[in-house]
């Protein structure tokens, strides 16, 4: 049974195909939910989005959204996009550049009686802040307000659900961030499924409810944004997500009477939480993720930061903005550089410059161990 | 007036049958596409006597298409208005085919796709989309149509010959008055000929960057 076939409000999807990309994915999403697809280009994300709105068609696979199947291959049900009640965004604005802005939207109200269009397609470009731009023709706007015209053309049509293929991907950073500030605002007020399409993984977990990691069309992980990035599972979902402090080691022994359980990594034996099922002496792999690296205060120890305490020279010190990422090496294994995440103001008030030794704790509950079979 | 009948007729019926045949071309992913647009462009680069004369035997008496047309309407093809009106229905086609086709190519899927993402039929989605993005290359069509028409010579000389008010073209008209000295009158013609050609190519281009701007 597919989660296709359980979920009667939101959209679910089971798709299988060989050619001409594989895919092998499955995701639900629940009313006013958004989910994020992620992966690297090429991973199928944008396939399975136009899958969902009818505009490729798999070899196998269903599809339902609000109850209805939109797609079941096995009965050879596939309805067109337009019997879908899609709303859809695309990498480009697409809008009708010989259509003025009001009419681009009104033409996606053909659900509402004529004499009421007008006014729903000026609601809807309000509601995306356009209001005084209707006579305008696309061409003279800028990326951000054709994407704003986009984004209510595809809400005017009272769509089951909104499928974003990287919409933001083509206009400039500033204009980025605001139209994300107004999607996530918009999202208050709309009670469908949206899919959202990216390859930018902070706009993920900025926007996302759950992120489903895709790689080479197959679903490796689909969890809460909080999960996937501290607990990926596995060191391919980890290095598809960009995570740093992927290592491995060597399960030591089990916690017991006689002490909690052990790994050693290299020359050093670290406390883990003992929930791996790996038997002693298989080697695993591991990730610690660098905002939960413990800096010990260097001009003030204390108790508390005696779990795991590894040493090292800073190697490397990147300040971006009010984040600053620490490389630092530990002695003897500069094949293994550790990367901590600090507020930029603690790492300046520690001091924190290349060169300098410095000391910290990984706590045994922030390793994360992933099953070694799967590196 | 001849000439401007059948430049007039040949739009009509040419521009709809190009958009008939330019839309599935410029998106089709067919292997024998280059097949198609290579007979279609043929009328370009053979010299019309070649094309004139096989449309005179396609067209004659002794054929199934003559005969169908014998049999509906009790007179033949050759050295007719109709016949010569099938035979410029022919040597336009790449006139106005290719232009549509251009034009086709040119509008984003994109746009279709949203289109249809909109809940626009594909119907609709022609009429409301894509035609009006078309337009510049639909207008080509109809002046490059109306234009060759009008100075066409070799193929209505051996299609239609030289038959006064049946097939007695401008061009034609301009050759037989030469051959019979009269300078003069081929003079006049040759004069509204360029004036009709010149207005209608001049009518367009100035209007075409108008229509452009739609798109």
């Amino acid at each position: 049974m597919t989660s296709g076939q359980q979920d009667k409000s939101g959209l679910s999807l089971l798709l299988r195909q060989r050619t001409p990309i594989p895919l092998q994915a499955e995701f639900s999403c629940q009313r006013g939910e958004l989910v994020a697809l992620v992966g690297p280009s090429g991973s199928g994300k944008t396939t399975i989005l136009r899958a969902v709105a009818g505009l490729h068609s798999p070899q196998s696979g269903q599809i339902s959204c609000a109850g209805e199947v939109w797609l079941d291959t096995d009965t050879n049900l596939c309805r067109s996009p337009q019997q879908r009640r899609i709303g859809m965004m695309f990498q480009e604005p697409s809008l009708f550049p010989h259509m003025c802005v009001l009419d681009n939207v009104t033409i996606a109200l053909d659900h509402v009686p004529r004499k009421l269009r007008h006014a729903r397609a000026h609601d809807w470009l309000e509601r995306v802040n356009l209001g005084g731009l209707e006579t305008r023709r696309p061409a003279t706007l800028s990326g951000g307000q054709q994407q704003r015209v986009a984004l209510a053309r595809a809400l005017a049509r009272e769509p089951e659900v909104l499928l974003l293929d990287e919409p933001f991907s083509a206009v400039d950073r500033v204009t980025r961030r605001k139209l994300q500030s107004e999607l996530a605002a918009l999202r208050q007020h709309i009670d469908i499924p949206v899919v959202l399409v990216t390859h930018d993984l902070e706009e993920a977990t900025l926007l996302a409810d759950r992120i489903c990691v895709l790689h080479h069309g197959e679903t490796l992980d689909f969890g809460l944004p909080d999960r996937i990035m501290t607990q990926p599972v596995s060191p391919l979902v980890a290095r598809l997500i960009d995570l740093p402090n992927i290592f491995q080691g060597v399960v030591e022994r089990h916690a017991s009477d006689t002490g909690p359980a052990l790994m050693r990594w290299n020359n050093l034996s670290l406390e883990i939480a003992d929930n791996t099922t790996a038997e002693i002496g298989d080697t695993v792999s591991w990730i610690i993720p660098p905002s939960f690296v413990v800096l010990h205060r260097r001009r003030k120890p204390s108790k508390g930061e005696r779990e795991n305490p590894v040493t090292g020279r800073v190697s490397e010190v990147l300040t971006f903005n009010e984040i600053s990422r620490i490389t630092m090496l530990i002695e003897d294994m500069d094949d293994c550089p550790l990367v901590i995440s600090l507020d930029t103001h603690a790492a300046r008030r520690n001091d924190i410059q290349v060169g300098e030794i410095i000391t910290v704790s990984l706590l045994a509950q922030d390793i994360h161990i992933m099953a070694a079979k799967k590196t | 007036m001849l000439s401007l009948k059948l430049a007039l007729w040949t739009c009509v019926i040419l521009i709809p049958l190009s958009l008939l045949i330019a839309r599935p071309l410029a998106w089709t992913k067919l292997r024998y596409r280059g097949l198609i647009e290579a007979l279609i462009a043929l009328p370009l680069v053979l010299p019309p006597t070649v094309l004139g004369f096989y449309l005179l035997v396609a067209l004659g008496d002794d054929t199934y298409l003559g005969q169908v047309f014998q049999a509906v309407f009790g007179r033949g093809l050759v050295f007719t208005f109709e016949g010569l009106l099938f035979a410029s229905l022919i040597f336009n086609l790449p006139f106005a085919v290719q232009p549509i086709q251009r034009a086709f190519e040119a509008i984003p899927i994109n746009l279709r796709e949203a289109a249809w993402c909109s809940g626009m039929s594909s119907f609709k989605t022609f009429y409301r989309i894509e035609l009006p993005l078309a337009l510049p290359g639909v207008i080509s069509a109809l002046t490059l149509t109306f234009a060759h028409t009008m100075g066409e010579f070799g193929v209505v000389l051996m299609v239609g010959g030289n038959i006064p008010d049946e097939t007695r073209t401008i061009a034609i008209a301009i050759y037989d008055r030469v051959q019979a000295f009269d300078n003069v009158a081929a003079g006049v013609m040759s004069l509204i000929l360029l004036s009709i050609s010149f207005l209608t190519l001049g009518i367009v281009y100035m209007a075409m960057p108008r229509w452009s701007g739609r798109s």
